[in-house]
């Protein structure tokens, strides 16, 4: 088990930024068409993380043209550029399915005041390094 | 099991294989044993928990006592005492992979031998998962041999064919192939260059 591990390990991706349920999120999508490659944006509210090690994914939801699209990532999967949190959003628990049946004011999520405030300090210094 | 990414983001499903260090313990040769064979030793165990004649086994080529002691079949070249690592094994070679089956014990038709079972609906009740019929009527007036049924399911010896070596990491002896492998974690598997044509 300690050796699978081991193994995993040396598939994540260097730096797994910190975000949880409730967050609003920009995930960089790296996409092939031919033999072009470019990245494409993703932004929206993740409504859950789940697994664990190589295989751990997490889903975010966003209202498209009046229509829900959730897509759920690979946490460590190399197609994903890079994701950065955007908003920290005050939720009481881990899965937030109930948004989906949820839209327009109802639907929104009470931003995470104090802890954002201290962390928008920590991140932007980094979020420069990474450009 | 686990997965792991590609560079191009697939993602692959792995076993985590530790495969070695084997040390080569006794060479059979068609002169004395009819046959040609090594035996292999490999793994670790308590000393004063071997008796004399497995201990006698490696003492007589010099070497520490191993946990276990396996014969791999055909012709070979190799020295006594040396030691067969996961470094044979190279990425994208196909292997296949034999070990003891998980043991799940006193299993109906339907999960032993894929029987269909029966009908939910028109009338029927606690018949879902029975075998139904097993045989004919006044001829032969027995059930032949070989029925399949319920019984004890697993713990069988399976060969795997045909995996992909995804990864060797010569320094923990650890290789990854593609796919699931016999056994639940922690059993002794036999790992063999495939015959099979690709």
């Amino acid at each position: 088990m300690k050796r699978i591990n081991q193994v995993e390990k040396g598939f994540f991706r260097d730096k797994v930024p910190e975000f949880s349920s409730g967050d609003t999120v920009k995930v960089h999508v790296k996409i092939k068409e031919g033999d072009k490659e470019r990245v494409q944006v993703f932004q929206g509210t993740v409504i859950g993380r789940k697994g664990s090690g190589t295989g751990e994914t997490f889903t975010v939801r966003k209202m498209s043209y009046g229509v829900g699209i959730e897509r759920i990532f690979p946490l460590h999967s190399p197609n994903i550029d890079k994701i950065t949190r955007v908003r920290q959003g005050k939720v009481r628990r881990a899965k937030l399915y109930y948004l989906r049946d949820l839209t327009g004011k109802s639907a929104r999520i009470q931003e995470k005041l104090d802890e954002a405030l201290a962390q928008q300090a920590d991140d932007q210094p980094q979020e420069k390094t990474e450009e | 099991m686990t997965r792991v990414f590609a560079p191009d983001g697939d993602e692959i499903p792995v076993s985590v294989i530790e495969a070695g260090p084997c040390v080569v313990v006794r060479r059979k040769t068609i002169e004395k044993d009819g046959y040609e064979a090594l035996q292999v030793g490999y793994g670790e165990r308590r000393k004063n928990l071997f008796n004399k004649p497995e201990a006698g086994v490696f003492a007589k080529s010099g070497l520490e006592p191993r946990r276990y002691l396996r014969e791999i079949r055909g012709d070979n070249t190799v020295e006594i005492g040396q030691e067969i690592k996961a470094d044979i094994f190279k990425p994208g070679e196909r292997v296949d992979v034999t070990g003891i089956s998980r043991g799940l014990g006193f299993q109906g038709a339907m999960k032993r031998h894929h029987f269909a079972g029966a009908q939910i609906t028109h009338g029927q009740s606690d018949r879902a998962r029975a075998v139904g019929s097993i045989g004919s009527s006044s001829y032969p007036s027995r059930v032949y041999k070989g029925m399949r049924a319920a019984g004890k399911m697993g713990k069988d010896r399976v060969t795997v064919l045909n995996l992909e070596v995804i990864q060797v990491i010569d320094s923990e002896n650890l290789i990854l192939v593609r796919g699931a492998v016999p056994g639940k974690k922690g059993t002794l598997l036999k790992i063999r260059q495939t015959n099979r044509r690709k």
